[in-house]
């Protein structure tokens, strides 16, 4: 077993728990336990991208102080790796360790840290530098590797039309992404390795509109549009993401989008954990099907091809 | 400063560099909805007319997909750019939403992180 660090953040315990849950059984039967940091607060969700804007790095290096801590006390040994299943935790954690590579933020931003001691919730120790955040899908990737992954598959997804998704910030920019943000692969080989037959999907890394879809549900519904019926044209049975905003857009937000254009058929949108815990036949409760997370219910699809 | 001195300090970026060839607007998936392309909001940086920016809805639109700065041929982070001029304004007048406005029933089902992520790009 490795033992990694694991930030769960926010949407992962409330609209998105189908995600953690499967993420963090597959990962178990893979060989990786997740340690969720013994504390931990919301990421801040977008990193602040002025040069100027310190205060917004506070919550995110915060995290990355407790993973520290976490060695500190022996919880994990030498480990300076962190884990999420959000894609905009992962993007926030990782773009806040790349800004503080300049010393002099770090150094404002530890001596706030020290200075605001009582204030920030007992930080006892500054920001030292060198934790990496991780992406689930780069532990499965490099840490695990494909040929595991097939191998612990049980009931391969046979027939499953499946189109990967990869919206945003899990691949954009350059110097955060996981993989090539123009022809990312990483979704594409999972599910290869599971069985699935992969539906091309041009928009897979398109924008899914992301926080607008508080106050612009408009442009939301237009790109969920975009982004749901060339797969579907092409035969897609199912949409799988990685990001909770994405999920929540694509799913939630095909209402608004049919009322846009009546041709837009109904199709669930699943986390690929939840394809890897079905493939590799864990326990059902591990598949988050059955939490009344989804807008349009994968168990129909699931059923009539003999997967759940 | 001036305000397109400001958009340089506080986006960290070289407008002068852009040579105006219309990839990121060609690649921005919400510029249908955008008063000002991205590539007349980089010219009317260059040009020092930002006040010109400020009357369009583009900055807002913008959603940070980084679509345009993975893309640009001359390595411009436009993305930071659009930040910078939603941060001139934020820190210049009001929030540009407010949380009252926001449908009861909506506020139930969005995951937390549409709410946070949203008032990070429309709060001060
Ligand atoms: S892609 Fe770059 S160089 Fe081309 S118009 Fe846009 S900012 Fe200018
Ligand atoms: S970051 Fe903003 S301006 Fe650039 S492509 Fe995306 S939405 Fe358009």
């Amino acid at each position: 077993m490795i033992r990694l660090p694991y930030y769960p953040g926010c949407a992962v315990q409330t609209t998105a728990r189908n995600y953690a849950i499967s993420g963090i059984a597959v990962a178990e039967k893979l060989g990786v336990e997740l340690v969720e940091l013994p504390k931990w607060n919301c990421c801040g969700v977008f990193p602040s991208l002025a040069t100027d804007d310190l205060m917004r790095h506070l919550a995110p290096i915060r995290n990355l102080i407790h993973v520290q801590e976490m060695n500190d006390s022996g919880v994990v040994q030498n480990e300076n790796r962190v884990v999420t299943f959000c894609s905009m935790c992962f993007h926030t954690l990782k773009e806040a360790s790349l800004f503080v590579k300049d010393e002099e933020k770090l150094g404002k931003i530890n001596t706030f840290f020290e200075r605001e001691k009582e204030f920030v919730g007992g930080v006892k120790q500054g920001y030292k530098g060198g934790i990496k955040a991780l992406d689930f899908l780069e532990v499965l990737r490099d840490i695990i590797g494909y040929e595991k992954i097939a191998k612990e598959v049980k009931k391969p997804l046979k027939g499953l039309k499946v189109a990967p998704y990869y919206g945003c910030l899990v691949i954009r920019p350059r110097e955060i992404g996981i993989d090539d943000p123009e022809n990312p692969t990483i979704l594409e080989n999972i599910l290869e390795a599971l069985g699935a037959e992969i539906i091309n999907n041009p928009n897979r890394t398109q924008c899914c509109g992301s926080y607008h879809t508080i106050d612009r549900k408009d442009i939301v519904a237009k790109l969920t549009y975009d982004n749901l019926i060339y797969p579907i044209r092409n035969g897609a049975e199912v949409v799988v993401t990685c990001c909770p905003l994405c999920t929540f857009n694509l799913d939630f937000r095909q209402k608004e989008a049919r009322e846009l254009h009546r041709d837009l058929k109904e199709i669930p949108v699943m986390y690929y954990t939840q394809l890897m815990a079905i493939a590799f036949e864990l326990d059902k409760q591990f598949y988050g099907v059955d939490l009344e997370l989804h807008h349009v219910d994968p168990r129909p699809l699931l059923k009539a091809k003999n997967l759940y | 400063m001036d305000l397109a001195e400001k958009v340089k300090s506080i986006s960290g970026e070289d407008v002068l560099s852009c040579y105006q060839c219309g990839l990121c607007s060609g690649s921005c998936p919400v510029r249908y909805a955008m008063d000002l392309s991205p590539t007349q909001v980089i010219r009317l940086v260059q040009i020092g007319e930002v006040e010109k920016i400020f009357e369009s809805n583009t900055f807002w639109i913008c959603s940070t997909c980084f679509t345009c700065q993975a893309r640009c041929p001359r390595k411009i982070n436009i993305t930071k750019i659009m930040e910078a001029l939603r941060q001139i304004r934020l820190r210049r007048d009001q929030d540009k939403i407010a949380l009252s406005k926001i449908p009861k029933e909506e506020l139930k089902i969005f995951p937390p992180i549409a709410l946070v992520s949203n008032f990070r790009k429309t709060t001060s």
